[in-house]
């Protein structure tokens, strides 16, 4: 193909880039009025979007809804194609001003203590129902999250079945306080079963990982999510040792008995959210420890080119199975503090899109940035709770999704993203397979040694 | 296995056949993507779902909810060649759509590979949610309007019917055209290209984007006329259908070796096998178990999978 053909067909509106930005914001325009339209029936199958796109459902006249949506498609489209011209100075000068004054040490000790403060506070404000939301919904899962981070954000390994630790944990909970059809040899105290819990996750963590560390990325993923999906069938159709699908229930909660202190946690919310409080503050005192230690920047070379950290000496395989076995031993722990808040689980608490769901929190909060996972854990685990009051429950899946779309377009990095990927994402001095495949046509020349 | 008889074990075979070439398809959109993008299209199973719904959708239109076999006694291959058209097409969109929305944007501002499974799994939240919004969250029944049930041929006391058959011949077809398209053609030969060396493959006037982009949809017809054929082998089509078999045909691909089209075909064909015969000999229950470990035993031993990866050394 001649270049001048090649100029002659990019020429049209077509090849306008705000034009096609136009049609991508008012097709997302539609797209948004079907989602907050009418819903459908199975009575008529056009009923749904005759009703949100058309005024009474009367195909040729636009129902308000379409025209309003497609008016704010518009804006949106105004916005990004001149509003960056407008705001780009302001950003500099904004942020710069910003981020000195949030490097003074003064000022991070500052927000810490406010943000500390806050925590301790904030549950005893809110009403009941947020201080349930705020234990078992968020906390746990945070928790959770921040060990998913270990492998996948600092290792770079993709578990997709990460929720079968989760599994184990509860599971080991439930055996050691007696609550499976199998007996332990000895009960102990609930909150002694997090020793076996975290013990029995490492164990399986390293178990899982021992055969299959040695697969590449997608391999690595299916196998995990094999894994998780096996920990529950098994579960499940272990009737005798299990208890099968009812899994198992009336588990006790924490409580201590040494000597004159006695204390129940109970079913109350406030003992608990103090409790993984302070379990939080633990994981991410020894997390940080961690990232910055050999460990973390053997992870680091892991994730970003393995045959050259294994050229460099890092034991690769050694690194990888202690990340997933770290990973592991949290999600055990965070199992154990779930079985001992709501007191019973099932098989069905730990199903594949479970696994799935953390991933996505911790890509949406920041792959690598303990703050992003945290905060972005935070934000996607309140947001159904939040949206609840407005939005029929059924439709809810509907935004989570389009909230991950819009956030990989828009911060691919994540919410708070990583120091390390931040400057990368900056950079782009290494452009990758799928950098190169979206380079226009004339600037493909300054592709080097890939 | 004493009382498994060979008839029974002739019956679960012939499902696992229809099921493994249901899974060699949409296998094929997901070793597709992954030979060009090196990325899991985490959304392939709304392609099918969708796929399945339009074809749902064409048949109503044509044939009415409640149809008699012997009015359509010797139109129905036609029409469901249309349904199967409105599927492919169906799912084609979709798959276009997709990788414009949740794929493209990201490649051009060079995000990390788990952005893109991230947006990916977005897409397929967002798109099995809306279509349950849209049209129904029952299931769907797809009407019959020809006798599926009629048996065609017989080993045994082992019939094959109509339906089974029907599916099995497409997967077939469709697999065979495909095999030559990549081979034969000029848009395979810029697939393959593409998948060996992306940048080089550009220096040679492959235009990478249109490459892509055009995968996405060979990848989401395949992908949407299965849609259809598990609608028809199941009866009905369901919002969320596509989040199981979507699984399996994606280990399915890693099974084959993922990039590779013949080890999608070959790892799709066995897990629909492997899966019926593990139903048979130890219990439906157990079933994704022991496809699992399969799985896993099977990367042990080749880390590539069965047939080796990469999409443009082997196809």
């Amino acid at each position: 193909m001649t270049s001048v053909v090649k100029a002659k067909r990019q020429t049209g509106l077509w090849y306008n880039d705000s034009f096609r930005r136009l049609i991508g914001c008012l097709f997302t325009g539609v797209l948004f009025a079907l989602v907050t339209g009418t819903t459908g029936t199975q009575k008529d199958y056009g009923f749904g979007i005759k009703h949100s796109l058309f005024h009474d459902g009367k195909p040729p006249v636009p129902s308000v809804r379409v025209i309003v949506c497609l008016l704010i498609g518009v804006v949106v489209w105004a916005l990004i194609t001149y509003g960056s011209q407008l705001t780009a100075r302001l950003r500099i000068e904004r942020s710069d001003v910003v981020a000195q004054s949030l490097d003074r040490p003064v000022v991070k000790l500052g927000t810490g203590v406010l943000v500390a403060a806050g925590l301790i506070v904030v549950p005893l404000l809110v009403a009941p129902f947020w201080r349930e939301v705020l234990v078992t919904n968020v906390s746990i899962v945070v928790l959770l999250a921040l060990g998913l981070n270990v492998v996948v954000g600092w290792a770079g390994l993709l578990d997709l079945g990460y929720v079968a630790f989760y599994a184990i944990g509860s599971y080991m909970a439930a055996y050691w306080t007696g609550h499976l059809p199998v007996q332990p040899p000895f009960h102990v105290n609930p909150f002694l079963t997090i020793p076996f819990a975290v013990g029995a996750c490492l164990l399986a963590g390293v178990l899982l990982g021992a055969p299959t560390l040695r697969l590449r990325g997608d391999y690595l993923a299916i196998v995990t999510l094999g894994f998780g999906e096996i920990v529950r069938i098994t579960a499940n159709n272990s009737e005798e040792i299990t208890n099968g699908p009812r899994g198992a229930s009336n588990l006790p909660h924490f409580s201590v008995h040494l000597g004159p202190i006695k204390y129940e946690w109970g079913s109350g919310q406030l003992p608990y959210w103090y409790t993984v409080l302070v379990l939080l503050a633990i994981v991410v005192v020894l997390f940080r420890k961690l990232e910055h230690s050999r460990i973390g920047r053997a992870w680091t070379a892991i994730r970003e080119d393995e045959v050259a950290a294994q050229a460099t000496g890092v034991k690769t395989v050694q690194m990888k199975l202690l990340a997933f076995a770290i990973g592991a031993s949290t999600a055990g722990l965070s199992g154990v503090v779930n079985v001992s808040k709501n007191s019973a689980f099932a098989p069905n608490n730990f199903i594949l899109n479970v696994s799935i769901l953390i991933v996505a929190y911790v890509v949406f909060g920041g792959m690598g940035s303990m703050l992003g996972v945290i905060v972005g854990t935070a934000v996607l685990t309140l947001l159904p709770e939040v949206l609840k009051n407005y939005l029929p429950t059924a439709d809810q899946p509907i935004y989570f999704g389009a909230i991950l779309v819009i956030m990989m377009i828009f911060r691919p990095a994540g919410l708070i993203p990583a120091k390390r990927r931040r400057m990368e994402l900056g950079q782009h001095d290494t452009p990758s397979a799928e950098a190169v495949a979206v380079a226009p046509a004339g600037s493909i020349g300054h592709v080097e040694g890939s | 296995m004493n009382d498994v008889t060979m008839d029974l074990f002739l019956q679960f075979t012939v499902i696992g056949l229809v099921l493994g070439s249901l899974y060699a398809l949409i296998a094929l959109g997901y070793t597709l993507v992954y030979g060009v993008l090196q990325l899991i299209n985490f959304a392939h199973s709304e392609v099918f779902m969708m796929g399945g719904f339009a074809g749902m959708f064409a048949l109503r239109a044509m044939v009415g909810p409640n149809p008699k076999f012997a009015d359509y006694a010797s139109t129905y291959p036609f029409i469901l060649l249309a349904a199967f058209a409105a599927a492919s097409a169906a799912g084609g969109a979709t798959a276009w759509t997709l990788e414009r929305v949740a794929y493209r944007p990201l490649r051009r501002r060079g995000a990390p590979r788990l952005a893109f499974l991230i947006s990916a799994i977005g897409a397929s939240i967002f798109l099995f949610n809306l279509a349950g919004k849209l049209w129904s969250r029952d299931a769907n029944s797809v009407p019959e309007f020809f006798n599926g049930n009629k048996p065609i041929f017989q080993i045994g006391n082992t019939v094959m019917t109509l339906k089974q058959v029907i599916i099995v011949g497409v997967a077939l077809v469709m697999l065979v055209f495909l095999d030559m398209i990549v081979s034969r053609t000029k848009l395979g030969q810029g697939v393959r290209a593409v998948a060996q060396d992306a940048s080089t493959a550009a220096l040679m006037g492959v235009d990478i984007n249109k490459t892509i982009s055009r995968t996405f949809v060979i990848g989401g017809i395949l992908g949407g006329a299965a849609g259809l054929m598990f609608g028809i082998f199941q009866s009905s089509v369901t919002y969320t259908m596509g989040f199981l078999p979507g699984v399996k045909a994606f280990a399915a691909a890693v099974l084959g070796g993922i990039g590779n089209i013949r080890g999608a075909m070959l790892g799709g064909l066995l897990l629909g096998l492997v899966e019926n015969w593990v139903g048979l000999f130890i219990g439906t229950e157990w079933t994704n178990v022991v496809a699992f470990i399969v799985l896993v035993l099977v990367l042990m031993f080749r880390p590539t999978g069965l047939l080796g990866e990469r999409l443009g050394r082997s196809a």
